[in-house]
């Protein structure tokens, strides 16, 4: 009776959670959270058509058929059903085909890397997890920003991730789904808040001491000419900050709780030689003066290279 | 280089009053236990009748005292886990900053599954697996020793980072590029990389060694669709272990290479790739959970058959159920990473392959239903276990499925809810299972039984427990919380992480049940004394000898006609019939060379890790040695003779008889 007053209490008090909670993924600000919120609660419940019989069997029989219940049927040999196992797997087989073709479009149509349609021109924000912060480069606008993201609601955003060096997990969970930023690679997510707000975000990936404070704001202005000002007002008020090569990689210098950071400029193909930055000090082993090789941290990569550099592999090659 | 490496007296962490404190507890209770062994003349008992045994059943019992052992480091680390986030909300730092939190999550994950979990399973598989299958031993008695040496190698290893050093602080995965030397230039990846390898050779060794046992050494007349059904779990789980443990092997062998001679398997790098280590990590990961929750399903199957007085219902199914799910394991390790970034394809089709793991899973539970139903059930402490672990059990399966379904994982992955999910199925369903199993094998084990009012108490703190520790970390998922995070502010979130706060010390509270529960059985010893062998009325040959079984478990070997075959003995009244004569018995003898060979490789291992060269030279070199003189030795066995086996059995026979007329 108890584990069953217990499951009340955990469900009671899980729905009370899932109606009073503001800021988590069952609040959604955005058509893909939206969307994966509704796929949570159909599969929930239409798991629960197995789960909730269950456990009430469980408890049922192991009450009827305690051994105090002497005028009970005992059929100690009884062992094997052909009707009974028939059910039994038959029931979980059908859950199961239609929670798999539930599974086959959703992850179609949520599939972060496609583009949300429909919507007008997309918006691009390069993203780049750095220990312990995250960087946003606008690539149309030419301004960039460290732990504050700013784009206007209803207009779909294309985020193209990446790390500078630990893996991280970009995620917005007002907004939607999450990926993984790592280095030497780019992936991609499509988000659109589609009411404005501010919302957190924060990396849901482990990545060392800072990781903590790994948080940033994601903001979603009213309109398109609100953001356009926030745009300009960057450009002017931070044009003297200017996010060069060199800059980079001091900001990339390990450091914790960054304030907000604003750059109303930002050296072209930037975030390209974050991505191709390994492949490239491999494709150039000669060439060890680029302005990367001045941080110590690469230093060191180009020492180790030394080592490695009279066989080179081929698969890195074709990468 | 200096003579001891890269330690030194710095190594040791005075300014940590925890670790100090935790140091000084150790080394009070090891001159306490030393103290009371020499008072008591006990190390010769210790070394010849333990240390050295190669019998199954002390080994198994070593593997459970270990097992428990590391439950209370393990518990300890959650302890400190959850009363930190409980502090540190608001914007308050709490009182373990990173540097010290990021150690402990990271050596919770990897004690609770590879030095408490692991252990508390081979323990059990060592103790019943032979006995259920009528063997008077394993295949390999001597491996079977080394085995449990080289885990335990692995577990002073970890615990040695306490004193020595750090442990890592990375996570229990030790995922690239945080677990390179970039970014973990210490010693706790190190600590890692050798403890697990090396306990890793110890399963990889159990396995081959157990499944050689039930291949060959069947009591005759025991077809494979007569096994008792753990036997069967642990095969399917002895038969995963071959199969991933390797996978294991080689990706650590890799980010050794990686750390120690600057390879590039997983750096960012020369063309090193994060992604393989996480494919191979889970490759591993995936299949391991089964291992640790098949042999569980087993012992709920032997409960549930045993308390109802009824045959198992559906036993082929439960076989090939097991067998599906062992197979399924394999193909669906890349749910773990759904948020890598690979094609909705590719996604759903590692989602759509796990959610099929819920159809043997279901059948399970459908089975176990209907062996209770038209049966008369016991309400012990075993069947309470079994019944918290199909209610609780069912809950982390639909979680599961739910995380299965790539679209929800995009929101859900590495929040507090995944790590509801896991602890759910792991503790509701594997710790619970083998808590079953130390309860219901406790008396053939030791040769009495547990006290019930103790055993109840300590089974209702842990089921309260674990939903008011975990129910809120589900909640907190779906409230945007992710996991390792050091401290939090966000008022929303508060009053859930006190509720799991207060949980953890519920299930305190079912650890010290239990603790005063073996404390008070041990007392009350004679009262609760098994004289017959077969407290339980049970269904399968461990309960056709004496508890605790001789050393040669079975004076003649029965032949099996059924699945219950115990069962089908005392119907056809040949139960506790003695023989007018015996023949000799051939017995393996105890050896020292496991011990010595675990203690070498201890010594590399620990040198390996701190850059003592010479004494890495001398540990691995002294190992290959131990090994190639024992593989020289002949004496290795004896014989026990028919009048020595006629008077023990004769005793147990008379006890059985009496148990019978009564």
């Amino acid at each position: 009776m108890l584990i069953r007053n217990l499951c009340n209490i955990a469900l009671a008090s899980t729905v009370l959670a899932l109606s009073g909670c503001k800021g988590g993924i069952l609040d959604p600000k955005g058509q893909i959270g939206i969307d994966e919120k509704n796929l949570i609660i159909i599969a929930t419940v239409l798991m629960l058509l197995v789960v909730v019989p269950v456990i009430v069997m469980t408890l049922y029989f192991a009450w009827k058929y305690r051994d105090t219940q002497t005028h009970e049927i005992y059929a100690p040999k009884w062992a094997h059903s052909n009707k009974i196992e028939a059910v039994v797997w038959a029931v979980p087989i059908i859950i199961v085909i239609i929670l798999g073709a539930i599974t086959w479009v959703s992850t179609q149509a949520l599939d972060p890397y496609k583009p949300i349609e429909g919507k007008g021109k997309h918006l691009t924000v390069e993203v780049v997890s750095l220990n312990w912060k995250w960087l946003f480069i606008y690539p149309e606008q030419g301004i960039a920003t460290v732990n504050e993201l700013v784009f206007p609601a209803n207009v779909p955003v294309e985020y193209k991730i990446t790390s500078e060096s630990t893996m991280n997990s970009f995620f917005i969970p007002q907004l939607g789904s999450q990926i993984y930023s790592m280095a030497g690679m780019e992936t991609k997510l499509h988000l659109i808040a589609n009411e404005p707000g501010t919302f957190k975000g924060i990396s849901a990936n482990y990545s060392g001491a800072g990781f903590t404070g790994m948080k940033f704001h994601a903001i979603a202005t009213p309109t398109q000419a609100d953001f356009d000002k926030w745009v300009s007002d960057i450009k002017a008020n931070s044009s003297a900050n200017n996010l060069t090569h060199a800059n980079y990689v001091e900001l990339a210098k390990a450091s914790e709780n960054n304030p907000v950071a604003y750059y109303g400029k930002v050296e072209d193909s930037l975030f390209h030689t974050i991505v191709m930055k390994y492949m490239q000090a491999h494709g150039d082993m000669n060439k060890k003066h680029n302005a990367m090789s001045e941080h110590g941290e690469m230093g060191m990569q180009h020492h180790a290279m030394d080592k490695h550099s009279a066989k080179p592999s081929h698969s890195q090659d074709e990468e | 280089m200096s003579f001891l490496g890269k330690l030194s007296l710095d190594a040791i962490p005075f300014h940590e009053p925890i670790l100090v404190f935790t140091m000084a507890a150790i080394l009070i209770a090891a001159i306490v236990i030393t103290a009371l062994i020499t008072k008591h003349k006990k190390w010769g008992v210790l070394w010849r009748d333990w240390i050295t045994s190669v019998d199954h059943k002390r080994l198994g019992v070593m593997y459970i005292i270990l097992a428990l052992v590391m439950l209370f480091r393990g518990f300890s680390d959650a302890i400190m886990m959850r009363t930190q986030l409980a502090l540190a909300t608001s914007g308050a730092p709490g009182y373990l900053p990173p540097e010290h939190y990021d150690q402990i999550f990271t050596a919770h994950g990897v004690i609770m599954i590879i030095f408490m979990a692991m252990p508390f399973m081979v323990g059990l598989m060592n103790i019943i697996l032979p006995l259920q299958i009528g063997a008077r031993d394993v295949a390999f008695p001597f491996l079977n020793n080394l085995s449990f040496w080289l885990t335990a190698s692995g577990a002073i290893l970890i615990n040695m980072s306490l004193v020595f050093g750090e442990f890592a602080k990375t996570g229990w995965v030790a995922y690239p590029p945080l677990s390179e030397l970039t970014f973990s230039p210490g010693v706790g990846v190190d600590y890692y990389i050798w403890a697990l390898q090396i306990s890793g050779l110890g399963t990889l060794l159990t396995a081959v060694n157990f499944l050689a046992t039930v291949i060959k050494m069947r009591a005759p007349g025991m077809t494979l669709m007569k096994m008792p059904i753990f036997t069967w779990t642990c095969t399917w789980a002895n038969i995963l272990i071959a199969a991933s443990f390797p996978i294991l092997t080689a990706m650590l062998t890799m980010l050794t290479l990686d750390r120690y001679l600057d390879f590039h398997f997983f750096t960012n790098e020369l063309g090193g790739n994060a992604m393989m280590y996480i494919n191979l990590f889970w490759a591993w990961g995936h299949p391991e959970v089964y291992i640790l929750v098949l042999p569980a399903f087993g012992i709920f199957s032997e409960i549930i058959s045993t308390f109802t007085g009824k045959r198992l219902f559906g036993y082929k199914s439960m076989v090939y159920a097991s067998g599906a799910i062992s197979i399924l394991g394999f193909i669906v390790w890349l749910h773990h990473f759904f948020t890598m970034g690979s094609s909705a394809n590719v996604n759903a089709f590692f989602g759509m392959a796990t959610m099929v793991i819920a159809v043997p899973t279901g059948v399970k539970l459908f089975n176990w239903l209907f062996t209770i139903y038209r049966g008369r059930l016991r309400i012990t402490v075993p069947v309470l276990w079994t019944l918290g672990f199909m209610v609780t059990f069912t809950i982390g399966g639909m979680t599961g499925v739910l995380l299965a379904i790539p679209g929800a994982d995009y929101v859900l992955h590495n929040s507090l809810f995944l790590i509801a999910h896991f602890h759910n199925t792991i503790i509701g369903g594997a710790v619970f299972g083998y808590l079953a199993g130390f309860v219901f094998w406790f008396p053939k084990a030791m040769g009495f039984k547990l006290n019930e009012k103790w055993g109840k108490a300590s089974f209702w703190c842990w089921l309260i427990g674990f939903f008011l520790a975990f129910m809120p970390l589900y909640v907190l998922g779906f409230l945007g919380m992710t996991r390792r995070l050091n401290h939090s502010n966000n008022p929303d979130w508060n009053i859930w992480l006190y509720i799991a706060a207060a949980g953890a010390v519920v299930i305190m509270f079912g650890i010290i049940s239990q603790i005063i529960q073996l404390y008070v059985s041990f007392r009350d010893r004679e009262a609760l004394d098994d004289t017959t062998g077969d407290p339980w009325n049970g269904h399968t040959l461990e309960w056709a000898t004496s508890s605790p079984p001789q050393v040669y478990n079975f004076a003649t070997i029965p032949h099996i006609d059924d699945i219950d075959a115990w069962t089908d003995i005392k119907e056809k009244g040949q139960a506790y019939q003695g023989k007018a004569s015996y023949s000799p018995i051939h017995m393996p003898k105890n050896t020292s060379a496991g011990v010595l060979m675990a203690a070498s490789l201890t010594a590399f291992c620990f040198a390996m890790i701190w850059h003592i060269w010479w004494l890495a030279i001398v540990g691995l070199i002294g190992g290959i040695a131990i090994f190639i003189k024992r593989c020289y030795t002949s004496d290795v066995d004896y014989y026990i003779q028919p009048d020595e086996i006629a008077k023990i059995e004769a005793a147990y026979n008379s006890s059985g008889n009496k148990e019978l007329k009564a």
